[in-house]
C-alpha cells in the first residue's frame, strides 16, 4: 500500500468516526437530559480521548520522525546535479539506474521551484524545494525501471505548469554515478 | 434546558460597523467563491481560460480569503468581547477604511497590471516576474502596498483588542486567565470569549510584524533589486505570518460557538482549568508548529521540521478534546429543535474538528515527501475554511438577521445541502492529493480531470448555498440596524 493510500484510508476512517459521534449528538439533541449527567459522561469521555491521544497518539508521531528524508546518505550513489529556472529543469544526466541510490543535488537560479518526482503511473513518489542560493540533496532508490516525469510542485509564474522534464531509469545502469 | 434560554442581544457599540463588516465580508465571500469556481472549471477544460488569468484568479483568491477570513471573524470576535471589554469602535472604521483602500489596489494592480505571485509571494518572485515582463512592476509595489495596508488595519484592531483586556483585566496573562490556572484565583475569571481575544490578539500581533516586515523588504527587492533576501529567511517569514493568521481567523469566529450554544441550549460554557490550559497550549503552538510548511525544505535546521511535526499533533489536542467536546457536550441531549443557526454552528465545528485530521497527516514528514503541495493541502484547508470557519460566520450573520433570537426558527435544510456539496467539493480535492495532482496548476493532465469536475459540479451547489445565507443577511440588514 502507498503512503498516499495509507493516508487517504486513515483520514477517511478519523473523518467517519468523528461524523458518526456528530451524528449521534444531532439525532439525540431533541431528547432532553439534565446537564450534569450529560456534564459527567463527557468529562469522563474527554478523559479518556486525551490519555489516548496523548500515550498513543504522540509516541506514535515521534516514533515516525525515525525515517526522514533529511539525513539519507548513500554510499557510491549516482549523483544528479539539478538546476531550475523559469520554466525549465535541467538535469546533468538524464539517465539513472534502478535499485542503486540516486543523490539528486537541487538548486535554482532565480526563483523557488518544487523537485517532484512522479514515476510511469503518475504517482509521486519523492520531492525536496528548489532554492536560489541553497542546494537540497533529495535521495532516492528508483525500484521499477521506467521514463519518470520531473514536475513543478512549488509556484514559480505565469508557466509553472509546463516546467516539466523526463528521467529514464534502466535496469542496468545509466552512466558513471 | 429551554425554560433558561433567553434571546439576549449584545450591547456592542460597534454595531453599525459590525453590519458593515459582514456586508463587505459576505459580498467578497461570495465573489471568491465564484473565482474559486471558475478556476475548477477551467482545470476540468469545461472553460477556456488564458494560465496568465487563472494565476491571477488564484492570487486573488487566495489574499482575498484570508482577508475576508478576518473580516468576518474580527466581526464575530468584537461583537461578543466589547460585551465584556470596552472597546473603542474608531478602531473598527479604521481598519475597514484601509482593507477597502488595500483591496482597491490589490485587484488594481492583478487584473491591470497582472500580479500573479499567489498570495505567498515568495522571494524573489514578485522582482523577478517583474523583471522578466510576467507583470508590471509597479503592480508587484502597489499589490504588496495594499497588502501592507490591510495588515495595518489588522494591527490597530488588535492592538485595541489588547488595550481593551489588559485595561479590563490587568493585563493579557489574566486575558488567559493565567492567574486562575497557575495560582488558583477565584477572581474576575476571564470569560471564554476575553480568553479567545486574547490569545487571538497575541498570535496575531505577532503575525502581522513579522508578515509587515517581509512584505516591506519585498517592496525594497521590487524596487532596489540589489537588496537581497536570504530566500529560506523570507519564506520562514511569510509561512510564519500567513500560517498564524490564518489559524486566528478561526480562533476569532470560534466565539461564536461559545457565545451562541449557552444561548441556544440554555446551558452555560464556563471557564474551567481544563479550558485554560488548552488555550495556553494553542497559543503557543499556533506560534510554533509552522515549519510543517517547509518540511520539503532540506536546508532547514532538522530540530525545527521535527518540531513541525510532533508539535502539529500536540496543536490538534485542544481543538479536538477541548473545544469540540466541549461543543458537543453542550449539545447532546440538550432538548434543542435543529435550525440553520443552530445546525451551521454544528457543522462548523465538525469542519474544524474534521480538517485538522488531513492536516495532521500532511504534517508527518514521511508522508509530507510525497503529498505536499499536491492537492491534499487545499484539501485540508479548504475542510476547516469551508466547512469550519465559514459556517461559523453565516450562522453570526443568520443570527443576526433574526434579531439574535436564538429561538429555533424554520427548518435546516439549507444548512445540510451546504454540508453535503461542502464535504464533495472537499474530498475532491483530497483524492486528487490522493492521485498526486499538484496544487496551483492552470493546466491538468487528462487523468486529473475527473476530480476537477466533481469538484466544480460541487462548488456549484456551495456557491449558489452561500448565497442564500449571504443574501439573507442583506435584506435584513435595515432591520438589524433599525432594532440595534
Amino acid at each position: 500500500m502507498t503512503i498516499q493510500t495509507l493516508s487517504l484510508f486513515l483520514s477517511l476512517a478519523a473523518v467517519a468516526a468523528l461524523a458518526a459521534v456528530f451524528l449521534r449528538v444531532r439525532l439525540l439533541a431533541p431528547a432532553g437530559r439534565d446537564y450534569p449527567v450529560v456534564q459527567a459522561d463527557a468529562y469522563r469521555l474527554r478523559g479518556l480521548s486525551f490519555w489516548v491521544l496523548v500515550l498513543v497518539g504522540l509516541p506514535v508521531t515521534v516514533w515516525l520522525l525515525r525515517e526522514t528524508p533529511y539525513e539519507a546518505k548513500a554510499t557510491e550513489p549516482q549523483v544528479v546535479n539539478v538546476s531550475s529556472a523559469m520554466w525549465y529543469w535541467d538535469l546533468d544526466r538524464d539517465t539513472v539506474e534502478a535499485g542503486r541510490p540516486v543523490e539528486f543535488h537541487v538548486t535554482s537560479t532565480d526563483v523557488n521551484h518544487g523537485f517532484g518526482l512522479y514515476d510511469p503511473s503518475g504517482r509521486l513518489v519523492a520531492q525536496t524545494q528548489a532554492m536560489p542560493g541553497y542546494i537540497n540533496v533529495l535521495t532516492h532508490v528508483f525500484e521499477e525501471e521506467g521514463t519518470y516525469r520531473v514536475l513543478c510542485l512549488e509556484y514559480c509564474g505565469l508557466v509553472h505548469h509546463g516546467m516539466e522534464t523526463a528521467l529514464t531509469v534502466t535496469a542496468t545502469g545509466g552512466g558513471n554515478g | 434546558m429551554a425554560d433558561a434560554r433567553t434571546s439576549a442581544g449584545i450591547a456592542d457599540r460597534g454595531r453599525t460597523w459590525i453590519v458593515l463588516y459582514l456586508a463587505t465580508a459576505g459580498v467578497v465571500i461570495l465573489l471568491m467563491m465564484v473565482f474559486g469556481l471558475v478556476m475548477r472549471l477551467a482545470q476540468s477544460e469545461w472553460i477556456a481560460l488564458d494560465p496568465a488569468f487563472y494565476y491571477q484568479l488564484l492570487t486573488v483568491h487566495g489574499i482575498g480569503m484570508v482577508g475576508i477570513a478576518a473580516l468576518g471573524g474580527v466581526a464575530v470576535l468584537w461583537h461578543y468581547l466589547s460585551a465584556h471589554v470596552a472597546l473603542r469602535p474608531a478602531a473598527l472604521a479604521i481598519n475597514l477604511v484601509l482593507f477597502m483602500l488595500g483591496v482597491a489596489m490589490i485587484l488594481w494592480a492583478v487584473f491591470i497590471g497582472g500580479f500573479a505571485p499567489a498570495w505567498t509571494f515568495l522571494y524573489p518572485l514578485p522582482a523577478v516576474g517583474s523583471s522578466n515582463g510576467q507583470w508590471q512592476a509597479w503592480s508587484a509595489v502597489l499589490d504588496l502596498t495594499g497588502v501592507l495596508l490591510i495588515g495595518v488595519g489588522f494591527l490597530i484592531l488588535c492592538l485595541e483588542m489588547g488595550r481593551g483586556i489588559v485595561a479590563a483585566y490587568g493585563g493579557l496573562g489574566r486575558g488567559l486567565g493565567w492567574h486562575v490556572l497557575f495560582a488558583g484565583s477565584k477572581e474576575k475569571v476571564p470569560p471564554p470569549t476575553v480568553v479567545a481575544g486574547t490569545m487571538v490578539v497575541i498570535v496575531t500581533t505577532l503575525a502581522l510584524i513579522a508578515g509587515a516586515t517581509i512584505v516591506a523588504m519585498t517592496i525594497l527587492n521590487v524596487l532596489f533589486p540589489a537588496l537581497a533576501i536570504d530566500p529560506l529567511i523570507a519564506k520562514n517569514m511569510i509561512y510564519f505570518f500567513g500560517h498564524t493568521f490564518i489559524n486566528a481567523t478561526i480562533y476569532m469566529a470560534v466565539v461564536v460557538v461559545y457565545e451562541l450554544l449557552p444561548r441556544i441550549t440554555g446551558r452555560p460554557w464556563k471557564t474551567s482549568k481544563v479550558f485554560l490550559a488548552g488555550w495556553t497550549l494553542s497559543t503557543t503552538m499556533v506560534l510554533v508548529i509552522y515549519p510543517h510548511h517547509l518540511l520539503m525544505d532540506f536546508a532547514m535546521p532538522g530540530w525545527a521540521l521535527a518540531i513541525g511535526q510532533v508539535l502539529s499533533y500536540v496543536n490538534s489536542l485542544p481543538v479536538l478534546v477541548v473545544t469540540g467536546l466541549g461543543a458537543l457536550a453542550i449539545l447532546h441531549r440538550s432538548g434543542i429543535s435543529w435550525d440553520v443557526v443552530s445546525t451551521l454552528l454544528l457543522i462548523a465545528m465538525f469542519g474544524w474538528m474534521a480538517g485538522v485530521i488531513p492536516a495532521v497527516v500532511d504534517a508527518t514528514i514521511s508522508v509530507n515527501y510525497v503529498m505536499h503541495n499536491t492537492m491534499w493541502v487545499p484539501g485540508h484547508f479548504h475542510f476547516y475554511l469551508l466547512l469550519g470557519l465559514l459556517p461559523m460566520i453565516f450562522a453570526f450573520m443568520l443570527h443576526l438577521a433574526r434579531g439574535e433570537d436564538v429561538a429555533a426558527h424554520g427548518g435546516d435544510l439549507s444548512a445540510l445541502l451546504y454540508l453535503g456539496f461542502g464535504l464533495g467539493f472537499v474530498a475532491m480535492f483530497l483524492l486528487g492529493g490522493w492521485a498526486s495532482v499538484p496544487r496551483r496548476w492552470a493546466v491538468h493532465l487528462p487523468e486529473w480531470l475527473v476530480w476537477d469536475r466533481i469538484a466544480a459540479v460541487m462548488a456549484v451547489g456551495v456557491v449558489v448555498l452561500a448565497t442564500v445565507f449571504v443574501v439573507t443577511f442583506l435584506l435584513r440588514i435595515p432591520r438589524i440596524l433599525r432594532h440595534g
